[in-house]
């Protein structure tokens, strides 16, 4: 790719980008987010049009108008943003669009050989709505493969896998890369990047930066490069001063609307100043929890009880999720499709803001000026990149939605913070500014319940982790003691925990 | 026992015009497009025949009318004028993304005021007393039965007392059915009404199939029309009489959940209930009784709707990305 150019409504997304990939290697995708990358592998997979530049594969410059393009030039993608449909089996999405003999058993036969071979796991007559984030991504590739793909772009494969399933992930792409294929992984995690790939490319603000090798780089320098400054890499964890027991959850159960039970009898406290991690393969019931702490989420049993600085007790279950909510307790969930919860997509970023104060006051007309502060500030603390207050958050690239749900909750001024997946595929930059973020509100004295996936920040940043397991809690740990692979063991096995812990 | 082996044919009758549009709406909204134009589409298919024949009966005077003639004539017609509805929907909803529920009640109301001034017109033309215009010659071909018909007694009464046009109703709703369940036309259609970008990105022409399918749903739906015209009502056409059909065609549409082979049944189902006042005793005293009855199907209507909506199974589910319109580079 030369010298490609994209713009997005006068702001331009990529900006004469010069990008090369060989046969047969890993090439890391570096950049913080809106830096432009998916925009430009968008290009590459026909789903965007450049606006200035050319592009040439194998020697031969080439149009690409369409995905069908990219596909007959032997490029597949597997989106973010998994581009399959719900109500179609594996093969049917694999085989979909494809113009030549529908031959069901043969297809299938075709997919079980790419299986055998590259070591995917794929059952092809499950529906893509039964399946785990894990084996619809697998779908992806197989799909993309099946398609004869030989320049593969996977965007932030990684980022909603378990460490396991990364690791499997990672197999596959060797076992590819031997075989011949040319891979792009655009991720945000430094340790994948030097794990898998052979030469990382960065991009910073739409332009391309530079290239390494990856055995000739270390993190450090790759961040600096991306954000264009020094970063610190580490996280502090400040000891909490005086802490006091400021939320007390006692044997909580609640069932979903399938009539399954996501929390089964947790129990556990939260104290002031303090940030309690909670990890666990996602789906153990974290959501749920936070939900029922929240008061959106109805519970069966159970008591949430908040003790304020003047030793004055409320209980929380059977509260209005506002009132929880003005007393102090804030929730900040980040789902896997980001705008599901927390923004309305088609407002704008003060517009989003207001969503959470309009009721404070009780005029005719609401305020709009306060909103416009409160988004002026977050957008300008956390860096936010976008065209304007104006525009639509739907409009913005993941990261900066993200930045905006978490920096909204941030500015209400909590006693108790919940977050879920805050950085969820935030690049590094921004990643380190939540972090601080939370430690600045740890420091003032909030309580904080921090749900990650990433289990080295969350070694690093909490105080205690609690591991839940299918909905129950596996073990409450030091932070400071643990190691990955016990918390590993205690996500997957409750047995594994009882056993360990004699 | 009699009554209701009478009562079939009529329900049967009844039922087929919702065939039509139940199956036509189907294959529109297997692409994601909801046409809620679709009793203006039944009514320009209906009137579009009507102006085709009455010509048609117009030149031939009073001398016989050629069979084959008589049946192409109007069904051309009617063909054209619901094509071009559809392909005024497609056109405005899928290249100029227009709002996809307006759009539809727009072209309903365009559909009927267009059914009503050209069925006036004609009435005018043809200078007859009566408000309505008598194709009887056209509706006769329309009609003919299967010759040993008659002979087959119940048999003959239940299963082949109808015009073509009704075998041709469940053909279609078969050949619907299998086309979504086994080729790969109907998955791919299925892939654009589910999640278009998906479509898109595996290769498929998203926009060439939203307007192929409204455009065929269209003029299935269209023939609907036709049919009621020359077959159900003998060939008359009276302002209105159409009535609301294209309505209980959408709703049996999510009644048999976006099945066209379920359609056959629904419809006939629907067709009994429609007329089912007719036979429900009321005696001359309490004829306001008999308002209520023609309720009923509506009644169902909601109840349905009603239980499809608390049923949980995905594949029940209407297409996913049905009423919204694809843009491909929007972000």
């Amino acid at each position: 790719m030369r010298g490609i150019s994209k713009r997005f409504d006068h702001k331009k997304a990529n900006d004469g980008v010069d990008f090369d990939l060989y046969k047969g290697e890993i090439v890391s995708l570096l950049g913080e987010n809106g830096s432009g990358k998916t925009t430009l592998m968008n290009m590459l997979a026909g789903l965007y049009f450049p606006d200035e530049g050319k592009i040439f594969v194998g020697g031969r410059e080439v149009a690409i108008n369409s995905p069908a393009g990219a596909t007959a030039l032997g490029i597949g993608m597997v989106h973010q943003h998994f581009k399959l449909v719900d109500v179609f089996t594996a093969w049917e999405n694999i085989v979909l669009g494809i113009e030549d003999k529908y031959d069901v058993p043969a297809a299938k036969e075709k997919i079980s050989q790419i299986c055998d071979r590259y070591g995917f796991v794929v059952d092809p007559d499950k529906k893509i709505y039964n399946m785990t984030v894990s084996e619809k991504q697998t779908v992806e590739i197989v799909k993309v493969i099946f398609r004869g793909a030989d320049i593969l772009i996977l965007d932030e494969p990684t980022a909603v896998l378990t460490p396991q399933e990364c690791e499997r992930l990672f197999e596959v792409m060797r076992n590819m890369k031997q075989d011949g294929k040319s891979i792009i992984i655009i991720t945000h995690k430094l340790n994948e990047v030097m794990a898998i790939s052979d030469r990382v490319v960065i991009l910073r603000r739409g332009r391309y930066v530079g290239q390494l090798e990856t055995a000739r780089t270390n993190p450090q320098e790759m961040t600096d490069m991306m954000v264009g400054r020094a970063v610190k890499l580490d996280i502090e964890r400040p000891e909490p001063v005086n802490p006091a027991k400021r939320l007390v959850i006692k044997d909580i159960n609640v069932t979903d609307v399938e009539g399954v039970r996501k929390v089964k009898n947790v129990s556990f406290y939260m104290n002031s100043g303090e940030i309690l991690g909670i990890a666990g393969i996602s789906g153990s019931g974290q959501k749920e929890l936070l939900e029922a702490i929240a008061g959106i989420q109805k519970t069966d049993s159970g008591s949430v009880k908040y003790i304020d600085e003047n030793g004055n007790e409320t209980e929380l279950i059977g509260m209005h999720p506002r009132d929880i909510r003005e007393l102090g307790v804030a929730l900040s969930f980040v789902p896997e499709d980001r705008l599901g919860m927390g923004l309305v997509g088609n407002m704008n970023i003060s517009e989003n803001m207001m969503l959470r104060t309009f009721g404070e006051s009780h005029k005719w007309f609401t305020d709009r000026e306060k909103p416009r502060k409160v988004a002026e500030n977050v957008v300008d603390v956390l860096e936010v990149s976008t065209p304007g207050l104006d525009t639509p958050v739907r409009r913005l690239s993941g990261g900066n939605i993200q930045k905006i749900l978490v920096g909204r909750e941030i500015s209400s001024n909590p006693k108790v913070l919940l977050t879920a997946y805050a950085v969820r595929g935030l690049d590094i930059n921004s990643s380190y500014k939540i972090y601080d973020l939370i430690n600045e509100q740890k420091k003032k004295g909030v309580a904080v319940l921090f749900v990650g996936e990433d289990l080295d920040v969350l070694m690093q940043i909490s105080d205690k982790i609690m591991v839940l397991c299918d909905g129950e809690v596996s073990d409450i740990v030091d932070a400071k003691k643990v190691t990955k692979n016990e918390i590993g063991f205690l996500m997957t096995s409750l047995e594994g925990a009882k056993a360990s812990g004699q | 026992m009699l009554g209701f082996l009478a009562f079939i044919p009529r329900a049967v009758a009844q039922g087929i015009p919702l065939l039509f549009g139940c199956t036509g709406e189907i294959v529109t909204e297997k692409s994601g497009n909801l046409n809620l134009g679709l009793p203006g589409v039944m009514y320009v298919g209906a009137i579009s025949g009507v102006i085709g024949s009455f010509f048609y009966e117009n030149s031939v005077g009073a001398g016989e009318v050629n069979a084959a003639l008589a049946i192409l004539i109007p069904l051309m017609c009617s063909i054209v004028g619901s094509l071009i509805m559809g392909l005024i929907y497609s056109f405005l909803v899928v290249t100029f993304r227009a709002n996809q529920n307006v759009t539809g009640l727009a072209m309903t109301t365009f559909g009927v005021g267009f059914g009503n001034f050209f069925g006036g017109s004609l009435i005018k033309l043809a200078k007859t007393d009566l408000p309505s215009i008598s194709l009887s010659k056209t509706s006769m071909v329309f009609r003919s039965q299967l010759p040993f018909a008659k002979s087959l007694g119940v048999i003959g009464e239940i299963f082949f007392s109808y015009g073509f046009l009704a075998y041709t109703a469940v053909i279609i709703a078969l050949i619907v059915a299998y086309v979504f369940k086994k080729t790969r036309v109907g998955l791919n259609l299925r892939a654009v009404g589910e999640n278009p970008a998906t479509a898109d990105a595996a290769g498929i022409n998203v926009t060439k199939y939203k307007y192929l399918a409204t455009c065929i749903g269209c003029v299935i739906a269209g023939l609907g029309g036709l049919y009621y015209v020359m077959d159900y009502a003998c060939g008359i056409w009276s302002n209105d009489a159409f009535g609301d059909r294209g309505w209980l065609a959408i709703a049996l549409v999510i009644f048999t959940l976006w099945k066209s082979d379920l359609g056959i049944f629904a419809s006939i189902l629907f067709g009994g209930l429609y007329i089912l006042y007719l036979y429900i005793p009321t005696g001359m005293e309490h004829m306001e009784f008999k308002e209520l009855y023609k309720m009923i199907p509506y009644v169902v209507t909601l109840v349905v709707l009603i239980f499809t909506s608390m049923r949980n199974r995905r594949e029940d589910q209407p297409p996913q990305s049905l009423g919204l319109n694809y843009f491909r580079e929007e972000r």
